[in-house]
């Protein structure tokens, strides 16, 4: 069981609970604004952007290839950049917070 | 937005892609009032693209592929009503009649009726064994039951298109003899360009899928359960199945017989709306204006789907200045190769291809003169996402750079 909490762009705070699945699918489960995962989850669309607190960051981990290239050259990326559709809820660290991308 | 929704009905036809996200965008837009959708299709609404990717290489069902969890559905209080059809659209009274001959009346309608497999009129293809399009999660799960059931697992599928090469590769995976059968003188010929085929076809081949062009199928015969496919060459192929993926037809039906303008699909304005100021059509159903490439299109893909039911659901919240403008985007996956398509390419008129020192990545940039339409990137998202920027901001490219692999795949080396 993780417990994570999303800000949305303005400023929402949502905290979610999840035993599995991915960060998106956890996300859009709770009607978290910025979160869509419009191509289902597969690394394809880049619309579940987030930015992982710094404090998790090495927790939490680098993206993959196919992940960071996706990632690269978005307008918001930052160095703390993952799309939630690659992170499992049972691999984050518990109290993660993450920050949607605009 | 001054008038109260509270007390009308929106009724959506279809519930996939386009009517599910249309529902959730209207309530996360102020829709007050009741949202009902039907549906012909059981299964509660589930993702698409994977049901000829990973969904037929797992035993798994669509419960782990639903477009939202069902608790949504009662959070928003959005009902579904599945297995039931359309009959009719009564626009004097704004009803609709339906197949369990009860009427639902409405204040807005979204027609998100989509496509439907075509069937192609080839003598003996109603008799065939285990033949099977592939749309639904019906169809993957009949794939999958009739694949399982057979011993000598040999397969032709008709139609060299993302479909077919898709359900090609996923079966190949399982063990699958493949041979694809393509009409034109090369796969993927409507949508991509000739390098895009060459590629697609040396895929399948180093994978042993047998990838076979020009095979007109003429006929179909049947015995004993195995299925001989005749082409107009004479060339015979026998198959324990068949999936047939020759394109679609689109469900305009109702929307014809409700006296809607059809122009190639449902004709909509730039908020979904339809000639009727009550009813919008949004997905692969609808014929729309893009304002970036000025032209009138249909497109069929998750993309248009999810985009223009958000836009369609602003307008009927009462928004205003609402514009459906995006550039339309696709993914394909076959064997370890990740397709992503962003633009439309039609009309172009030069190319450029760069291959990256990575096996097996590359991009098709298509251009009309200096402009730039469209990328299709091959296990390169970089080039997906650039593209799209390219595309949006209307950049103009150094086409010499842009083909120089020594040059950092960088935007601004490519200015």
């Amino acid at each position: 069981m993780a417990k994570i909490t999303f800000i949305t762009s303005n400023n929402e705070t949502i905290i979610a609970e999840g035993t599995s699945g991915s960060v998106m699918e956890l996300a859009v489960k709770n009607k978290v604004k910025g979160i869509d995962g419009d191509c289902g989850g597969v690394c394809s669309c880049a619309t579940c952007h987030v930015h992982v607190n710094e404090e998790f960051w090495s927790a939490v981990g680098k993206p993959s290839e196919l992940e960071s290239d996706m990632l690269e050259f978005d307008d918001n990326v930052s160095e703390y950049s993952r799309l939630s559709c690659q992170l499992k809820v049972e691999e984050v660290p518990d109290g993660l917070i993450l920050k949607v991308a605009k | 937005m001054t008038t109260t929704t509270q007390s009308q009905v929106c009724v959506v036809i279809g519930a996939s892609h386009a009517g599910i996200n249309l529902a959730f965008a209207l309530r996360r837009e102020g829709w007050e009032g009741n949202i009902i959708l039907y549906d012909i299709d059981k299964e509660f609404p589930y993702h698409r693209p994977p049901l000829s990717k990973a969904y037929l290489t797992s035993e798994e069902g669509t419960e782990q592929s639903l477009l939202f969890p069902k608790e949504n559905y009662d959070d928003e209080n959005i009902t579904l009503k599945l297995g039931i059809s359309v009959k009719s659209i009564n626009r004097n009274d704004k009803s609709i009649n339906l197949s369990d001959n009860t009427v639902q009346s409405y204040d807005k309608l979204v027609i998100a009726t989509g496509a439907r497999p075509f069937i192609p009129p080839i003598k003996g293809i109603e008799t065939a064994q285990n033949l099977f399009p592939m749309r639904t999660a019906e169809d993957a799960a009949n794939i999958r039951k009739a694949f399982n059931a057979s011993t000598k697992k040999r397969v032709i599928v008709i139609g060299g298109g993302y479909i077919g090469l898709e359900t090609a590769a996923s079966l190949k995976k399982l063990g699958a003899q493949v041979v694809v059968l393509e009409r034109e003188e090369r796969i993927l010929a409507r949508v991509t360009a000739p390098i895009m085929s060459e590629f697609f076809t040396e895929l399948h081949q180093s994978n042993a899928v047998e990838i076979l062009t020009s095979k007109n199928v003429i006929s179909i015969e049947t015995k004993n359960d195995i299925n001989s496919v005749i082409c107009d060459d004479n060339s015979t192929y026998e198959a324990d199945l068949i999936v047939v993926g020759v394109g679609i037809k689109v469900n305009t039906e109702l929307a014809q017989e409700a006296d809607l303008v059809i122009e190639n699909g449902i004709k909509v304005d730039a908020t979904a709306r339809t000639n009727d100021e009550h009813i919008y059509a949004i997905g692969d159903c609808s014929y729309h204006y893009n304002p970036h490439y000025k032209t009138n299109v249909r497109l069929e893909s998750v993309q248009n789907a999810v985009d223009q039911a958000k836009t369609a659901a602003k307008a009927i919240c009462g928004q205003e200045n609402v514009v459906y403008d995006t550039i339309p985007w696709f993914w394909s996956d076959q064997f370890d190769v990740k397709l992503q398509m962003v633009g439309l390419s039609n009309g172009y008129n030069d190319i450029v291809t760069r291959k990256e020192e990575t096996k097996n990545s590359f991009s098709t940039w298509y251009f009309r003169d200096e402009e730039l339409l469209a990328v299709d990137a091959v296990n390169f998202a970089k080039a997906y996402m650039l593209g799209t920027r390219f595309i949006k901001s209307g950049q103009l490219i150094n086409k010499t750079k842009l083909s120089d692999t020594t040059i950092p795949f960088k935007p601004n080396s490519f200015i």
